[in-house]
């Protein structure tokens, strides 16, 4: 099968300041479907311009990018947003929820504009339910973010980004904002989801993140410095089962303590 | 103490603390100086002695102030929207509104006299004055303070412009319009009694309490003048209290700082 994305010999260089920034210096990628991938390096690395490339959200100023078969070089400012809106979810390291808005109508934003406003609202609400229950949500439906942890709102997110049934899903730093925990909640779900066959590129800064994924790109000043699958993958749902049984143990200590 | 209980009773601890020390200093004072400070056994039977002029003149203020609140409302709604669509027409515009914010009410009364005649129309027109800037500085800056993050995942999704106003903008805009909101309850009424003074008539009993002031002034009823001051302060409490009512209604479900009525 051809792969989703298809990158050859990208550059970007902003020549917006006094001197020109060469942030991204050739690089060279193919993503099948079904990857789950983790785009990692320090911070100036080039990884987020990277990231922005393949979100569509900023042109290459060298090299090829087809998704999904297209190339975007091709394509004019609203077919490119029109490609963004089809074949990608994107989902952010601040979740960026509205806050007047319930989970449901939340996970609905993105149906609302461009080729869905065809669509009926009953089945664009029962897409968004849909999406609800991948995350575990579908409970929740009619909670407002405040009234959901910060765990629960970035799977409301996750659902968000599901919900035009995008080829690839992008997240930024998506646990950046969530203790250790709660991030092991939100890998639980990408990896299920990857499980069902959706191909996630997700930007992080943790090594034990980046573990959860099947492949590393490790990039450093512009260029992909290594590029290697995953030995020992971690699995959200051990790592959940070892985190319970250590609280529980040390809810034992706890209670004994005063007894003694 | 429970929490309400202790909400409602210590501000009536201080107003009956403070009573006590008005009366105090008014009968420290020699007989011939007490006229200067009336005690509040006596602004108490100025009021009952004036209850009708003084409850006939307090709807009339309210229907000027509530007048003029209203018609700000109104416009600055439409114009804060016009204002936040670009930072030329804020530059265009802002000076020109902070100008008539600053022109003081006497000085504009006579112009609205001229204008629109005394009474009701010009105590409207100048509360309208008065009480728009603060709506239109705070929506507006409610408009264009919308979370960037969000601003750009509208954009992301391809959300029209009207779009993008009516699910983001506005609603992130609410707790900013409440402030001005209840910026403009205060001095509406303030407003309102200042016009009076400039711009009021008593025809066909159309005298507010700032007219009333007026005439207790030039009579001399210092009493009835504190019952006046007394009069506006309620009338100033009871639209605070509707707006407050309203912010509430609008924004608890959602907004932090509602999130918990008794914090």
């Amino acid at each position: 099968m051809s792969p989703v994305v298809k990158i050859q010999d990208l550059h970007k260089i902003y020549e917006s300041g006094e001197v020109p920034v060469h942030a991204v210096r050739g690089v060279s990628l193919e993503i099948q479907r079904g990857e789950f991938i983790a785009l990692m390096g320090a911070s100036g690395s080039g990884k987020s311009t990277l990231m922005n490339m393949l979100g569509c959200l900023d042109r290459p100023t060298r090299g090829t990018y087809e998704l999904d078969g297209i190339n975007i070089d091709e394509l004019d400012r609203n077919e490119l947003a029109d490609l963004r809106n089809q074949k990608l979810g994107f989902v952010f390291q601040g979740f960026n929820l509205l806050a007047r808005t319930t989970a449901l109508e939340n996970v609905e934003l993105p149906m609302l504009y461009g080729r869905h406003r065809k669509v009926s609202m009953e089945k664009i609400r029962e897409r968004a339910m849909h999406c609800l229950e991948i995350v575990g949500l579908a409970n929740r439906f009619d909670h407002f973010p405040n009234q959901l942890s910060g765990g629960q709102q970035q799977r409301v997110a996750i659902a968000r980004g599901l919900v035009n049934e995008p080829q690839v899903l992008l997240a930024d730093e998506p646990t950046g904002n969530l203790d250790s925990k709660t991030s092991v909640e939100v890998m639980g779900v990408f990896q299920k989801l990857n499980d069902q066959g959706i191909t996630i590129v997700m930007v992080t800064h943790e090594l034990d993140i980046a573990k959860y994924c099947r492949r590393n790109l490790i990039l450093r000043d512009g260029v992909v410095v290594r590029d290697e699958l995953v030995a020992d993958r971690t699995i959200a749902e051990e790592e959940m089962q070892r985190i319970k049984a250590a609280e529980a143990a040390a809810k034992l200590t706890h209670q004994a303590k005063p007894g003694s | 103490m429970r929490r309400p209980l202790r909400r409602l009773l210590l501000p009536l601890a201080t107003g009956l603390l403070f009573l006590g020390a008005w009366q105090g200093v008014h009968l420290s004072l020699s007989d011939d100086l007490r006229f200067l400070l009336p005690s509040p056994g006596m602004v108490g039977d100025a009021w009952s002695e004036h209850r009708d002029l003084l409850l006939r003149a307090t709807v009339n203020t309210a229907q000027g102030a509530l007048l003029g609140f209203s018609l700000a409302v109104a416009v600055s709604a439409g114009l804060s929207i016009l204002l936040s669509l670009s930072a030329s027409v804020r530059s265009c515009l802002y000076p020109y509104l902070m100008a008539l914010q600053m022109t003081p009410l006497p000085i504009l009364a006579p112009i609205c006299v001229i204008w629109v005649g005394a009474g009701l129309r010009s105590v409207a027109l100048l509360t309208f004055v008065i009480a728009f800037f603060p709506l239109v500085v705070n929506t507006t800056q409610g408009l264009i303070a919308t979370d960037r993050n969000l601003v750009e995942l509208f954009q992301l999704y391809r959300a029209r412009r009207w779009q993008q106003l009516l699910l983001l903008r506005i609603p992130a805009a609410l707790p900013y319009f409440f402030t001005g909101l209840r910026i403009a309850a205060t001095i509406s009424p303030i407003g309102a009694v200042v016009a009076e003074m400039n711009a009021g008539s008593s025809a066909g009993d159309g005298g507010g309490l700032g007219f009333q002031a007026v005439i207790f002034a030039s009579q001399a009823k210092y009493a009835a003048l504190f019952a006046t001051a007394a009069t506006t302060c309620l009338l100033g409490f009871a639209l605070n209290a509707a707006v407050l009512g309203l912010a509430w209604a609008a924004l608890h479900a959602w907004h932090d700082a509602y999130e918990r009525s008794d914090r």
